[in-house]
C-alpha cells in the first residue's frame, strides 16, 4: 500500500517539476523583447559594448593632450608576448634637473592577447582597455600603435 | 440548430460529375486519383517546409535567440533555400550497404505518413477515406514507418544505424499501445471509429470538454505518446545527435534524407491533426450548448482555419515538450511506458467506461 501510494505521489510530483520546466521557457518565449540576439551589422550605429569587453589596448588624452604615462617600462615586463615596447628618451627639466620620460608607446594589437596584465600592472593608470572591435585591416603594419598621441606631455601631478 | 457549414462533399461531387461527362469512367478515376494525389503532395511539400520554419523560430525563441532572418525577410525563404540544397546534393551509399532495402527504406517511412494522412478530414467532406473503422487504420499504417526505420538501420552497415534503429524500434513498439488506448478511450466515449462522425459527435462540445477527466487525462497521455511516436524529442534517442550521429538516417544523404526529414514532420503534423480532431473538435468550431448567438459568430470562422488553428496549436505544445525537456535514457522511456502511460491508461478507459455507463457527461 505504501508503495502505492508512492506510485501515485511520484507521478503528481513529476508532472509538477515538467510544468515548472515548461513555465520557465514559456517565460523566454513570450517576452520576445528580452532576446539576446543582435543583428550586429544593421545595429552598428546603436551598438553598445559591456563594460568589461577587452577590444584594444588605449592610453586616454585628456583636452590638453596630457597623458599619466611615465615611460616606467612595467606594461613591457608584464606583457608575456612581447606585444608592447617602451621607447624612453631624456630631458632637462626646467630645474636643471634630467629627467627620462615616455618618448614612444609601441603597441603591436595583432601580437596582443587582451590578457589585460598590463593594463593591472601599470601604476599610474595610464593605459586602458577600450570597447572598439573592429580591427581587421588590410595591411599588418597597420596593426603596430603608438599609443601616446605626438607632442603630448605627461599630466601635471602625476608621482613618479 | 441553425448549423451550416459549407460541405466540400458538394464540390468534389461536381468534379466527378465534370469529369465522367468528357472522360469514359476509368480515364476518371484515373484523373482523381491523380488530382489527389497531386494535392497531398503539394500540401504535404509546403506544409512540411513551413513546419521546419515554424520549428527553428519557435526553438529560437525558447532558447531567446531570433532564428533564421536573413533569408528573405525574417528568413522566410530559409527552408526553401535549405531544401533546394538536399535536392543538389550528392546521393552517397556505404559500400556494403544492403542496395535493395537501403533505397526502399525512406520511401517505406513516407509511404506511411502519407497512408496516414489521408483519412484526417480537413473540413466537412474534405477528406479523401472515410473509413467506417478511421481510427483503426490510423492506428494501423502510422506503425508501417517503424519498418522503414529498422530497415534503414540495418541496411545501412553502419553501428550507430542499427543501435538508433533499434531503439527507435522499441519505443515507437511501447507507445503504440499508449496511442491505440488513449484513442480507444475516445472511441469509447464518441461511440464510433469514423472521423467523421467523431467530428460530428462534437457539435455541441468538444470531447475534450464533455468527457472532463478520463478525457483530459487521455489528452495528456496522448500527447506525451504521439511525442515518443514521432521520435521527437524529449524521446529523440533513436536519432539522438550527441550519441549517435543521426541514429538510423546517419548514412543518408540529400533526396533520401528530405524523405526522412519530411517523414518526421509530416508524422508531428499527423499526431497533432488526430489530437485535434478527437479530442479538440476537428474542424468544428467553438460550441457551447446553449449559448446560440455565441454558436453563431464561431460559425462565421471557416472550418478550416478552425481545423489548421488547432494543429498548430498542438504542435506548438510539441515543440514546446521538445525545447524544454531533456533526453530520457532507454531505460527510462521503457519505465515511462510499462510503469506509467500503460497502467494509467488502462484505469482510464475503464473511467471512461463508467461514465459513458452513467451517462455523467455534458
Amino acid at each position: 500500500m505504501k508503495s502505492f501510494i508512492e506510485y501515485i505521489v511520484s507521478i503528481f510530483k513529476g508532472l509538477w517539476t515538467l510544468l515548472t520546466g515548461m513555465k520557465v521557457t514559456a517565460k523566454y518565449f513570450f517576452t520576445p523583447w528580452k532576446h539576446l540576439t543582435h543583428q550586429y551589422p544593421e545595429n552598428r550605429d546603436t551598438l553598445v559594448m559591456f563594460e568589461r569587453f577587452r577590444g584594444e589596448v588605449i592610453m586616454p588624452h585628456s583636452e590638453n593632450n596630457e597623458h599619466k604615462c611615465t615611460g616606467c617600462g612595467i606594461c613591457e615586463i608584464n606583457c608575456p608576448n612581447g606585444s608592447i615596447e617602451i621607447i624612453s628618451k631624456s630631458i632637462v627639466t626646467p630645474e636643471g634637473k634630467k629627467k627620462r620620460i615616455i618618448d614612444q608607446h609601441i603597441y603591436h594589437l595583432g601580437m596582443c592577447t587582451l590578457c589585460n596584465l598590463c593594463v593591472k600592472a601599470c601604476p599610474t593608470g595610464a593605459i586602458v582597455m577600450g570597447q572598439k572591435f573592429e580591427h581587421a585591416v588590410w595591411d599588418r603594419a597597420k596593426l603596430t600603435k603608438v599609443l601616446n598621441q605626438p607632442g603630448s606631455v605627461i599630466a601635471a601631478g602625476v608621482k613618479e | 440548430m441553425a448549423f451550416n457549414i459549407y460541405d466540400f462533399t458538394t464540390l468534389t461531387h461536381n468534379i466527378h460529375v465534370g469529369l465522367a461527362e468528357s472522360f469514359s469512367p476509368f480515364m476518371a478515376t484515373t484523373i482523381e486519383w491523380v488530382i489527389v494525389g497531386v494535392v497531398y503532395l503539394l500540401f504535404i511539400a509546403v506544409f512540411g517546409l513551413f513546419l521546419v520554419y515554424a520549428e527553428r523560430k519557435v526553438c529560437a525563441a525558447f532558447q531567446q535567440r531570433l532564428g533564421p532572418m536573413r533569408v528573405g525577410p525574417w528568413g522566410l525563404l530559409q527552408t526553401i533555400a535549405d531544401f533546394i540544397k538536399l535536392l543538389m546534393k550528392e546521393l552517397i551509399m556505404p559500400r556494403k550497404a544492403d542496395y535493395f532495402l537501403y533505397n526502399l527504406a525512406p520511401f517505406l517511412v513516407i509511404i506511411a505518413s502519407f497512408l496516414a494522412i489521408a483519412v484526417l478530414p480537413f473540413a466537412k467532406g474534405l477528406q479523401s477515406m472515410d473509413f467506417d473503422i478511421g481510427v483503426f487504420y490510423l492506428t494501423a499504417v502510422s506503425s508501417v514507418g517503424v519498418i522503414g526505420i529498422l530497415l534503414a538501420g540495418w541496411s545501412s552497415n553502419n553501428k550507430y544505424s542499427l543501435i538508433g534503429a533499434m531503439r527507435s524500434g522499441a519505443q515507437i513498439l511501447s507507445y503504440e499501445l499508449s496511442v491505440s488506448l488513449s484513442l480507444m478511450t475516445m472511441v469509447v466515449f464518441a461511440g464510433s471509429m469514423q472521423f467523421s462522425t467523431i467530428v460530428e459527435g462534437q457539435r455541441d462540445a468538444w470531447f475534450i470538454f464533455s468527457g472532463h477527466i478520463p478525457a483530459i487525462i487521455a489528452f495528456i497521455v496522448f500527447l506525451i505518446a504521439g511525442t515518443a511516436e514521432t521520435n521527437r524529442g524529449p524521446f529523440d534517442l533513436a536519432e539522438a545527435e550527441s550519441e549517435l550521429v543521426a541514429g538510423f538516417h546517419t548514412e543518408y544523404s540529400g533526396i533520401k534524407f528530405a524523405m526522412f526529414f519530411l517523414a518526421e514532420y509530416i508524422n508531428l503534423f499527423i499526431i497533432s491533426a488526430v489530437a485535434a480532431t478527437v479530442f479538440l473538435g476537428g474542424w468544428m468550431p467553438l460550441h457551447f450548448g446553449n449559448l446560440e448567438s455565441f454558436n453563431h459568430v464561431m460559425d462565421f470562422i471557416p472550418p478550416i482555419v478552425w481545423f489548421f488553428g488547432k494543429v498548430l496549436f498542438v504542435i506548438f505544445i510539441i515543440m514546446w515538450f521538445k525545447w524544454t525537456f531533456p533526453r530520457l535514457r532507454v531505460d527510462q522511456i521503457l519505465t515511462l511506458e510499462w510503469k506509467y502511460l500503460l497502467p494509467i491508461n488502462l484505469v482510464n478507459i475503464l473511467l471512461m467506461a463508467l461514465v459513458v455507463l452513467t451517462k455523467f457527461h455534458f
